[in-house]
């Protein structure tokens, strides 16, 4: 079965513990996921995932503490809005709703961590291999 | 004319120091902006060509104590200087807004479709037409037909504050679909959208026009020219151009006050109001936020309430 390939951005202190969590939990999940530890989801510039996306990925998941968890008190109600508008705006364009997707995981949510791999990663292979926005970096060298 | 009048008196009277204003270009049916004290009075204008948005060299300006800076503002002129208040970037007290009623204003792209080639070295206006005429052709078209895109949907006419005013102010305008061309594109399905944008995108030769026009890309450093990280390709690859657009819209979201500057100094005529637009009405449902209205309200980007909307978040 094809696998896809998702960069998943998560927050160091809720959804990389969440992660962890999960490993050290055995609980089983796709190997779809290359993991990026950001500090804060409020670090995530939209930048990160419209490059993801150019570089090939299939499919981004950004995670972070539940809103009133953040370790800095604010940052994911700032990253809250400018999620919801890179959204909408790669939705205008045309890209398929499932490719992005954003959800809170706590620490303590090693279960649901696995969950939120599994479903995106269900949605991204119902999907398929990305199509748009790719730059094919590869191309010159193989001729 | 009042416009020169007006302005001579303010001068006299020592309001303004300097006045940043309209001129005549050197192409037909062009206006530049002009940088002028009492003895260029002369030189001011103010009719349909003058779109360019003159708020942006305001920020270039270093203030001198005791000699504000006099601006003819039209509508968007006038809510980009708000937003400029909300963002820290200017102090009220150096400038000193001239108000002035927006006719709207023609898109030189529009035109440049209508007349195929042929050099328009004149035009009138009679009511709702507008006659262009140059060698040898006389076009009279309706109007609508040669606006700017923004300016047909244009809520704003007269500039929300301002320290005097040339003529009298228009009122608030209501327009009911004023996110159609949006909506136009929405009802499409999500492969035709792509292609649509791809063709609409892929014309694009990164002159960085729309950017250099745009009163709220003020960076120092926009994001294309960062080397290190270099973010995006600079060549004209259609998801380097794409992206390119994208995190403009997404960097003026919230800040954009639809002047139209970016669609009328697109040399390739790309409808770039489409992405700002629907960012607008984005942060308008989702928090409820209008730029350019109000100075004691922070913009939405530097904001945040704890219960706004997340239905996309797991």
């Amino acid at each position: 079965m094809w696998q896809p390939k998702i960069i998943a951005f998560l927050c160091n202190w809720c959804s990389y513990a969440g992660a962890d969590l999960a490993g050290v939990s055995r609980i089983q999940y796709p190997p779809t996921i290359r993991v990026v530890r950001v500090p804060c989801s409020g670090r995530i510039n939209p930048i990160f995932i419209l490059k993801s996306l150019q570089s090939g990925y299939d499919g981004v998941l950004v995670s972070g503490c539940h809103p009133g968890d953040c370790h800095y008190l604010t940052g994911n109600y700032y990253a809250r809005r400018k999620f919801a508008l890179l959204k909408a705006l790669l939705e205008f364009i045309g890209i398929e709703p499932g490719r992005v997707q954003f959800s809170w995981v706590s620490a303590g949510e090693g279960e649901k961590f696995a969950q939120v791999v599994e479903r995106v990663t269900e949605d991204i292979r119902r999907l398929g291999p990305a199509r748009y926005l790719i730059k094919d970096h590869g191309a010159e060298v193989e001729d | 004319m009042e416009l020169r009048s007006r302005i001579r008196e303010l001068f006299q009277k020592g309001e303004i120091g300097s006045l940043i204003g309209y001129g005549r270009g050197t192409l037909p049916l062009s206006a530049r902006p002009i940088f002028i004290t009492e003895g260029g009075v002369d030189q001011l204008i103010f009719d349909i060509t003058c779109g360019v948005n003159l708020a942006k060299y305001l920020l270039r300006k270093k203030p001198i104590a005791g000699q504000k800076v006099g601006i003819i503002c039209k509508g968007c002129d006038g809510r980009a200087i708000i937003q400029y208040l909300t963002e820290g970037q200017l102090n009220r007290e150096d400038v000193y807004i001239i108000g002035i009623s927006c006719p709207g204003m023609i898109d030189p792209n529009r035109v440049r479709e209508k007349v195929r080639g042929r050099v328009v070295t004149n035009y009138q206006m009679n009511g709702e037409e507008i006659t262009l005429s140059g060698d040898g052709f006389q076009l009279t078209l309706p109007r609508e037909d040669l606006l700017s895109r923004s300016c047909l949907r244009c809520r704003y006419p007269s500039p929300p504050i301002y320290d005097t005013f040339i003529g009298s102010p228009k009122d608030r305008v209501e327009i009911q679909d004023e996110y159609r061309s949006v909506a136009e594109i929405e009802s499409l399905p999500a492969a035709e959208r792509w292609n649509y944008f791809q063709s609409e995108f892929g014309r694009c030769i990164r002159c960085y026009a729309c950017r250099n026009s745009c009163p709220f890309c003020y960076c120092d450093v926009c994001f294309v020219d960062q080397t290190n990280p270099q973010w995006f390709g600079k060549g004209v690859e259609l998801t380097d151009t794409i992206i390119f657009h994208l995190v403009r819209a997404l960097h003026t979201a919230g800040r954009c006050v639809d002047c139209g500057s970016c669609e009328r100094a697109c040399p390739m005529g790309i409808k770039l109001t489409l992405l700002s637009k629907r960012m607008e009405r984005e942060v308008r449902e989702r928090f409820d936020y209008i730029p350019g209205l109000s100075v004691e309200e922070t913009p939405p980007m530097a904001a945040y309430r704890e219960d706004d909307p997340q239905e996309f978040i797991q």
